[in-house]
């Protein structure tokens, strides 16, 4: 097999915290063009009616880099087959394939997104369970949406040391979370990708390139930007919406919290009046009854969801800048060129 | 010369594949095979998915591990339920005999099996894609052969397909053949320079043709008049208006989206004093 080089890629500002590098075993994802096919095929062909579409990336781990040889797709969830099938589904397919000499090791996931919704509960909980299984694993998220507008969108992601702890001790009160000072830009680190090709893939693009057809691909300079603005919108509206309803919980549960606490305050206080006045009686001071049966504290609300609501949010308004950004740039060329007419 | 039967078209997913198999064969294999799959119409079939077959070949006997082949057929059927076996593909530049034997037993699978070559070897220079569908040729009664007749191949891609294609295109011009996705603002660059030169080889020829150097073609000549009366002439304060109230709506949603990211940053910190 040929010998494979690296360059260092151009890293994108995401979610992660920028500036520096990231102290986890992966610090780059080279992906095979094979692999970005399959999952753009993938989502083209059985993506168009449900919102997600799942699959399982294989390869293996150089030095530091992660590297995608192969993937494959998984079944939609049906109604009518349980769980058992894709385990089974699964250890099937990387059997067939360990006889083909394709790399059988899994090293990830990936995941179609819908205007860069994905960071959801069930995102954090696969990923954790990736994660704790193998070391260096990734999520790839494709967005079909932003590719069809003329620029591939894959993004891979991994969860933070600090929230591994978090999701390992399932312990996603505020107290736990302070401790571990997490907000929401320490959730995900975005990894850098490269694509890398093979010599026999790169004939195969030469020849691709001489018999297609010269397409229009000038999606990219398409000056409409409205009806994408509007629906991104629209979704960036709905999360914050969720946010203020958490945000009201997390209120009157501390409001509740410390109304306990003056009750408490004031019923110790009664308590000691009457043992003075007693005493001063000459009776027996009553028993100091248990506070906590009393009074119960009230369950401090989850922040686990406000984190990943916060996230999402932080991800849409990221996804509109750089929309804007193009867009604006695109309109400033229009000018230019109306004005040499 | 025209070529009866079926079109084929072919996805570019497909042919990544069959590279990709062929770089792991096996040691000693001289060519990899698999099975094709795809939809049928009436005048076309569509490849869109393939799978690679262990097999072993020998001087005189070729064996094909045809329980592998239903297995991994069911397995994506599961994924993809349209998708049909309508072929076998094989590395090499040449038709031999065991590709009839094996060609066999794809008919079985599937009716009007088609057989597609990929000389991956590079033997003539060229990566020659072929598809073939096979016929019986001979004298009736007596020995009957089979003869491959090739069909006409073409490309298509669905419109991301496309995209993606032409970033991987990219990297080969990289000398270590490996590109990083770029980001935002350089992409529209980038696009903008395709476009340019495109523009530049446009005007070029029509200079030629002007000096007489290159003899007017005149569906060309259509095409850019095409070209020409498609750039609207809009009065320049109705453009000014259109441009103004477009970069207006995007500088209010920037300034949306960079208050609410504020927002919740002061949230979270609030949060973690508290």
């Amino acid at each position: 097999m040929a010998s494979r080089k690296e360059l260092s890629s151009v890293s994108s500002s995401g979610m992660a915290s920028t500036g520096g590098t990231l102290d986890s075993p992966v610090k780059q994802v080279q992906i095979e063009g094979l692999v970005v096919m399959k999952i753009i095929k993938h989502y083209q062909e059985e993506g168009q009616g449900s919102e997600v579409v799942q699959g399982v990336l294989l390869g293996l781990v150089v030095d530091d880099r992660l590297e995608i040889t192969n993937c494959f797709p998984f079944p939609q969830h049906t109604e009518d087959d349980a769980d058992f099938d894709e385990v089974q589904y699964q250890m099937e397919m990387m059997r067939s394939l360990r006889h083909v000499n394709i790399d059988h090791l899994h090293v990830g996931w990936y995941q179609s997104t819908y205007y860069g919704s994905f960071v959801s509960r069930a995102l954090l909980d696969s990923q954790f369970s990736y994660q704790h299984a193998i070391e260096e694993s990734v999520v790839l998220i494709y967005d079909p949406i932003k590719t069809a507008q003329g620029s591939l969108s894959l993004k891979a992601y991994r969860l933070t040391p600090k929230l591994m702890e978090i999701c390992k001790e399932k312990d996603f009160t505020p107290e736990g979370l302070k401790k571990a000072s997490i907000g929401f830009e320490n959730m995900f680190e975005e990894v850098p990708i490269v694509i890398k090709n093979s010599h026999l893939i790169n004939v195969l693009m030469w020849e691709l390139e001489d018999k297609s057809t010269v397409a229009d691909k000038h999606e990219l300079l398409n000056l409409s930007s409205s009806n994408h603005l509007e629906k991104s919108l629209q979704l960036l509206m709905d999360r914050v919406d969720d946010m203020s309803q958490e945000i009201v919980k997390y209120n009157t549960y501390s409001r509740n919290l410390s109304k306990q606490q003056q009750q408490k305050h004031q019923y110790l206080q009664r308590r000691q009046q009457e043992n003075a006045q007693r005493q001063s009686r000459g009776e027996a001071p009553l028993p100091e009854e248990d506070m906590s049966k009393l009074f119960k504290p009230p369950q401090p609300p989850p922040r686990m969801d406000s984190l990943l609501i916060a996230g999402q949010i932080n991800n849409y308004c990221q996804n509109v800048k750089e929309f804007t950004s193009q867009n604006l740039g695109k309109l400033f060329m229009a000018e230019a060129l109306q004005g040499q007419n | 010369m025209s070529v009866y039967g079926p079109v084929v078209k072919i996805h570019p997913v497909v042919l990544a594949s069959i590279c990709d198999s062929y770089e792991r064969r096996n040691e000693g294999a001289s060519r990899v095979i698999g099975t094709l799959l795809g939809t049928v119409d009436k005048h076309s079939i569509e490849v869109t998915n393939c799978f690679s077959v262990p097999h072993n070949e020998s001087e005189d006997e070729v064996a094909v591990d045809m329980e592998f082949a239903k297995n991994m057929y069911e397995l994506h059927k599961r994924v993809s339920p349209t998708e049909v076996i309508i072929g076998w593909y094989a590395t090499g530049f040449d038709i031999t005999e065991h590709s009839v034997l094996i060609h066999e037993y794809y008919s079985r699978e599937a009716s009007n099996p088609i057989h597609l070559t990929v000389d991956t070897a590079l033997q003539s220079g060229k990566m020659n894609i072929r598809a073939y569908l096979s016929a019986q040729m001979g004298v009736p009664g007596k020995t009957v052969g089979v003869m491959f007749t090739p069909l006409t191949v073409k490309y298509i891609y669905y419109d991301t397909e496309r995209i993606g294609v032409d970033l991987l295109q990219r990297t080969r011009d990289a000398p270590s053949r490996s590109k990083g996705l770029t980001s935002d603002l350089s992409q529209v660059g980038g696009a903008a320079a395709r476009v340019q030169d495109m523009l530049t080889t446009v005007l070029a020829y029509i200079d030629d043709v002007l000096s007489g150097k290159v003899a007017a073609d005149n569906s060309v000549g259509r095409f850019l008049t095409d070209l020409v009366n498609k750039v609207p002439t809009i009065p320049p304060e109705d453009f000014e208006n259109m441009l103004n109230s477009n970069i207006n709506d995007l500088l209010m949603v920037t300034y949306l989206s960079n208050l609410t990211q504020a927002q919740i940053a002061l949230h979270e910190k609030l949060v973690l004093l508290s």
